[in-house]
């Protein structure tokens, strides 16, 4: 161990990382820390890196520079498989084959667990079941993806995730084009599976007031930097905003969950 | 009551067939497959009774009707069964591994890449090489796969769906008109291959299906222990990394298996259309979009397709020579429209 006291508790930390498309710099010289057991929300302006980051945390883009460590380790150094059966992500918009049912969909995520033509297991099958029941899908597991609502389709996305039974979730925009009913559903569920099922969970939220309702730490980009990070009541004010999204707003406690609130101007 | 309404759609689209269920479905299809073929073995000119085509294959004894079995009508059987299974699971895994319905080797111009090569071979050469063709037929397959994925990655947005089709038209296109202008300066191999070129098992001997056999048996057993994995394939090169796969590996493994797929079976029986575009859609269809069932299934269906295609194009036109290529559209066409219309009625 390093003896860099802010290490100690991280589950995920980018060092100096930088990230580029071709020649365009997307994030420069990033120190970010995901703590473990925790709910961390990645909120910033469109174009701040948020996904970018989440993708290259998730070890599906490399950095140009600098190492992400999972558990003191760089990613760099696990193998595909190895990263599948820790990190599960859940990326934006994804889409499945026609008739592909939930059930399908959530048993690919025992494909890091499986050996190469190896047969599915009691151990499989007890993690799809699992996973089916957390995110409440059990009934609709033979339907067709197609045919589910939006909210529907996203927890089963989520299920397939569940079923890797990694310690790490991933989650890229998981609320946008949810409904409010599903988009509290979900953050209910995320708060489940942090509290009692020792997830460490990342998701980017557009939604800064959702993100300082449920999450336990908060990270504010703007352009590839971090502008701010720590719990919300810490990191959400009138200034950071106006600074990172340019929006004047006075911030008061939310009355229900005692959270920071913003109410633009 | 929407969690209702789901399971109810499920059940009216027929899709959560189960694995037993499908299991019978493949045996059923098998037995059909069977039967077609001991027919097709039996008629012709002479009818020969079953019995005696048994024998033939246990126990041959030289007789005027033993060696019309073994030389020439089982051969042309045979090769109906090799090329139409190698031809649909080649279609099913280009559909899996390039995410795109409309792939298949005919269409995205590999048949024609393979059959080219054949052509080309047979004018330098002469025609009756033997087995160097197969391996002409490999190249050619191959040429024209990388040729079509590389003109398919052109422009910004990569590896687009329409842009793979678009360059796999303009390449079975261009390489079909050079296969016909070599074929008119060339009037020996012309007589030589223009069944072939239509698609055509008339004449195969058991020589050449026991030449290619090999490479087909393996390409199909590589195909079936891929299922699983090209089911991860076909949810995005993205989401397939994030599960632990390496999309690259398994997408250079699949497209292997088709070019040793649709090369043996265009060396055998030439590019014959249609079979490997229709037939993983018909297993589609009906028995859902898990790959691990979908390639048993197009192997049988493929087979079965081509063997009565050959069939019905002997006892409708009553030649032994009108090639199988035009006759597996003319029954695959209007079944695979009344499949496609059904569905989408039953689904509304």
């Amino acid at each position: 161990m390093s003896g860099d006291e802010s290490h100690m508790s991280a589950k995920l930390a980018g060092q100096d990382v930088s990230i580029a498309y071709g020649d365009r710099r997307i994030v420069e010289n990033l120190d970010l820390l995901v703590p473990e057991r925790r709910f961390t929300a990645l909120v910033g302006p469109n174009g701040s890196g948020k996904s970018t980051i989440l993708r290259t945390f998730a070890g599906l883009m490399a950095p140009s520079c600098g190492s992400i460590f999972l558990d003191g380790r760089s990613i760099a150094t696990l193998g595909t498989r190895e990263m599948a059966r820790r990190v599960g992500v859940l990326l934006q918009g994804p889409v499945a084959p026609e008739g592909l049912t939930v059930r399908d969909l959530v048993q690919q995520g025992r494909y890091p667990h499986r050996s190469l033509f190896g047969r599915w297991s009691e151990a499989d099958q007890a993690a799809c079941d699992e996973a089916l029941m957390l995110t409440g899908m059990t009934t609709l597991a033979d339907t067709p993806l197609d045919t589910l609502s939006g909210g529907q389709r996203q927890r089963a996305w989520i299920a397939m995730t569940l079923a890797q039974q990694g310690e790490v979730l991933l989650l890229d925009e998981p609320t946008t084009y949810l409904d409010l009913a599903h988009q509290v559903e979900l953050m209910d569920l995320i708060t489940v599976l942090v509290r009692d099922h020792r997830k460490t969970v990342v998701a980017v939220l557009h939604d800064l007031n959702q993100a300082a309702r449920y999450a336990e730490h908060i990270v504010l980009l703007k352009g590839g930097t971090i502008s701010a990070a720590g719990r919300p009541s810490d990191v959400i004010s009138q200034e950071a905003i106006a600074d990172v999204f340019g929006v004047r707003s006075i911030v008061i406690r939310d009355p229900v969950a005692g959270t920071p609130l913003c109410i633009p101007l | 009551m929407n969690r209702r309404a789901g399971m109810d759609i499920a059940r009216h689209r027929g899709r959560v067939a189960h694995d037993g269920s499908r299991l019978l479905g493949l045996f059923l299809l098998l037995c059909l497959l069977v039967a077609a073929a001991s027919w097709s073995v039996a008629m012709g000119a002479t009818r020969i009774p079953l019995p005696t085509i048994w024998a033939a294959v246990v126990d041959l004894d030289g007789s005027r009707e033993h060696l019309l079995v073994m030389t020439i009508r089982l051969p042309r059987v045979l090769a109906a069964v090799l090329a139409g299974s190698a031809l649909a699971v080649s279609g099913a895994i280009m559909q899996a591994v390039t995410n795109n319905p409309l792939a298949s080797p005919g269409l995205l111009g590999i048949n024609a890449g393979a059959a080219f090569a054949v052509v080309l071979v047979m004018t330098l050469f002469g025609a009756g090489v033997g087995d160097i063709y197969m391996w002409f037929a490999f190249a050619g397959a191959g040429a024209a796969a990388l040729l079509v994925y590389a003109m398919g990655s052109f422009g910004p947005a990569g590896h687009s769906t329409i842009g793979l089709v678009i360059a796999g038209a303009v390449v079975a296109t261009f390489l079909t008109a050079l296969t016909s202008a070599v074929l008119i300066f060339d009037q020996n191999t012309l007589d030589a291959v223009r069944l072939w070129t239509a698609g055509s098992v008339s004449g195969r001997t058991m020589a050449q299906n026991a030449g290619v056999a090999p490479y087909i048996v393996a390409g199909l057993a590589v195909g079936l222990l891929l299922g699983r994995h090209l089911v991860t394939l076909s949810l995005g090169a993205e989401a397939a990394r994030s599960l632990g796969q390496n999309p690259a590996v398994w997408r250079a493994i699949s497209i292997g298996v088709v070019i040793l797929l649709a090369g043996s079976a265009v060396s055998l029986a030439g590019p014959i259309g249609f079979v490997g575009l229709v037939v993983p859609h018909i297993a589609r269809l009906t028995i859902g979009v898990d790959y691990r069932w979908i390639v048993p299934f197009s192997a049988v269906g493929g087979a079965l397709l081509v063997v009565v295609a050959d069939l019905a194009g002997r006892m409708i036109f009553g030649s032994q020579d009108f090639p199988v290529g035009v006759t597996t559209a003319l029954i695959g066409a209007p079944f695979f429209l009344w499949l496609a219309r059904s569905r989408a009625g039953s689904a509304t």
